[in-house]
């Protein structure tokens, strides 16, 4: 069953139109990536998704159309994982990732032990383990990112979208992040739909590239249809660079300076 | 669909690996521990003042006094409605102040500092001067001040409640001046003699409360029990109106509710002890240190940690002054400000 399906979808927000008639498509087990330059309507589509603003058009999420889902019905199926999050009343590492379980709870139900050992598990999962009793103000950027991936996790949904998970993270960090998403992805089937500034991670992780220019889809297919000087010169605005690197390894996308040659 | 979350070695025989502490032990330690103290606050509340002491109360409470002697009408006439009167007021005004700044992401958040108290202020001395009955005419006058005043507030806000949480706080912080100015306009229109009994209502007294009023105080009990049962939602919107959304939460019903319920309370209290400020903030600012951010502990331990503050406040109140007493809202500001400063001042570290 397509886990997502968007048709002529219009988002627009004061007055302004975000997106323009965007189509996609995603089937279960796709590891997506959305990219383009600021301002293009990644994050837009991503919450549109989400149900998390209102748009015009269809959306489906597993057959069914978004506006037939409550929200907690909506969260069993699908999970978002922030930029950051807010930090101003921190939560322990613990508390945060047990409150993945939010969607399968009552309202005066506790978390039981099935919930406490779902919740260990995904911070097992994410390397967290060790952290529980931590609150998140005391944690690195790439460990707060863990355990907001592993709250999600902890949700067991059938599609995790992602805003920008590597952003501000070092090398190894945004490395360490994908190889999670891509290990979930093979060992249990869950979709990733993911926004990335990054264009050489998302050509070494996303099977499957969405290129948005503004508001419309640019380009939809694999990195190496979608990684083209044309394109991405065309999108971006500026020079660009695209090699393989060895051979038959992921393509190497630079900006070429704007001052030079 | 399998999920690796649920497969493999049995929950049962892992989940001790976790160290968490079950929430229900927890919230049974708070409850005793602050239980306790609400208990010590209040004998200490009826046993002192400018007569009595410790065996005379306990005499009178367990019935061994002659019930129409001087000890027994202090007591039960004088004290105990004063007493409890502290322990709702300071009870609702924490939790008013927990709930504000969750939903409002900023710990200064309080429904003093809002504007929402004196609204609720405006419209209760409107209706006393109109010379309506405490209940339900000045109660539900003084809901409808602070539904007014936050409504304001929210509309100044609108909009800008997820990018910029300062603005509400600011527009807050304006509307309370601006209630404070048109509560002493209202006031240079009244008699002189009724405006010595509304200043000193105003500034938070709990002197001229009677045992015939206590059954009003029942109309917060509603607004405490939603606010518990909506904890765990409140935990959640801490996070984010859109993390809270995506995490299965009806926001704008949790947040409108929540709103109306505390509220109401605060108009409730503010009807029968006037202005007291700084217990919803130094409350709740002190139990999350020693408790963390899980709101099912905190509406529990700011209701009995609020009422155990205001009850021992009321008491500095009547006992600190060589003569007459002061009113108490000018105790928790006296004690409130500077803590407060000092959190900050800590926190800011």
């Amino acid at each position: 069953m397509t886990v997502l399906a968007v048709r002529g979808l219009n988002l627009f927000y004061d007055g302004r139109q975000i997106l323009h008639q965007v189509d996609l498509t995603v089937e279960p087990g796709e590891f997506l990536v959305i990219i383009g330059p600021n301002g293009t309507g990644k994050t837009s589509l991503l919450k549109a998704a989400a149900g998390l603003v209102k748009a015009e058009g269809e959306i489906e999420i597993l057959g069914k159309p978004l506006s037939g889902y409550g929200r907690r019905e909506l969260a069993q199926q699908l999970a978002v994982v922030p930029q950051q999050p807010p930090l101003d009343f921190p939560f322990t590492v613990a508390e945060t990732v047990l409150m993945g379980r939010a969607p399968y709870l009552g309202l005066l139900e506790l978390e039981k032990v099935r919930d406490l050992e779902l919740a260990r598990r995904a911070m097992e999962f994410t390397g967290i383990d060790h952290l529980a009793e931590r609150r998140l103000d005391e944690l690195s950027g790439g460990e707060r990112q863990r355990v907001l991936i592993a709250r999600a996790v902890c949700q067991e949904p059938r599609l995790i979208l992602l805003d920008e998970p590597t952003a501000s993270l070092d090398p190894a960090h945004q490395v360490k992040i994908m190889d999670l998403m891509e290990k979930l992805r093979r060992e249990s089937g869950v979709t990733v739909i993911m926004v990335s500034h990054d264009l050489n991670l998302a050509a070494m992780y996303g099977r499957r590239l969405l290129l948005l220019t503004g508001g419309r889809v640019g380009a939809d297919g694999s990195p190496a249809e979608v990684l083209t000087v044309s394109r991405l010169e065309a999108s971006y605005g500026c020079r660009m660079v695209v090699e393989q690197g060895d051979g038959s390894g992921p393509l190497r996308v630079f900006p070429r300076p704007g001052l030079r040659g | 669909m399998s999920n690796f979350l649920s497969s493999g070695d049995s929950p049962q025989s892992t989940a001790g690996r976790l160290q968490y502490q079950p929430l229900p032990r927890r919230l049974l330690l708070v409850c005793l521990g602050l239980g306790a103290l609400l208990a010590a606050a209040f004998w200490l509340g009826l046993s002192q003042g400018s007569s009595g002491d410790f065996r005379e109360t306990w005499s009178v409470l367990s019935g061994a006094a002659a019930p129409d002697s001087v000890a027994a009408a202090i007591i039960w006439q004088i004290r105990l409605p004063r007493v409890v009167l502290a322990a709702v007021v300071g009870a609702t005004l924490a939790l008013g102040g927990l709930v504000f700044q969750a939903l409002l992401r900023n710990p200064l958040a309080e429904p003093y500092i809002l504007g929402i108290s004196g609204g609720s202020a405006i419209g209760a001395i409107l209706a006393m001067l109109l010379g309506m009955s405490p209940f339900p005419g000045v109660t539900f006058s003084a809901f409808g001040g602070s539904m007014l005043t936050l409504l304001l507030l929210l509309g100044l806000a609108a909009g800008r409640l997820t990018s910029n949480r300062d603005y509400l706080l600011l527009g807050g912080v304006m509307l309370n001046a601006f209630c404070g100015a048109v509560i002493m306009f209202l006031i240079s229109l009244g008699m002189s003699s009724e405006v010595r009994h509304i200043l000193f209502w105003l500034m938070g007294d709990l002197s001229m409360f009677t045992t015939a009023q206590l059954p009003l105080l029942l109309a917060v009990v509603p607004s405490f029990i939603l606010i518990f049962i909506l904890a765990r939602p409140l935990n959640l919107l801490l996070l984010g109106r859109e993390s809270a959304a995506a995490l299965g939460v009806n926001v704008r019903l949790v947040t409108n509710l929540l709103l109306v319920a505390t509220s109401f309370m605060v108009s409730v209290v503010v009807c029968h002890a006037g202005l007291i400020g700084f217990v919803g903030l130094v409350i709740p600012h002190i139990l999350r240190l020693l408790l963390g951010v899980e709101h099912r502990l905190l509406v529990p331990a700011s209701l009995l940690g609020g009422a155990s503050y205001l009850i021992l406040c009321d008491l500095l109140a009547r006992t600190l002054p060589l003569s007459g007493e002061l009113p108490v809202g000018i105790v928790t500001a006296l004690i409130g400000a500077p803590l407060f400063i000092l959190l900050l001042w800590r926190a800011g570290r």
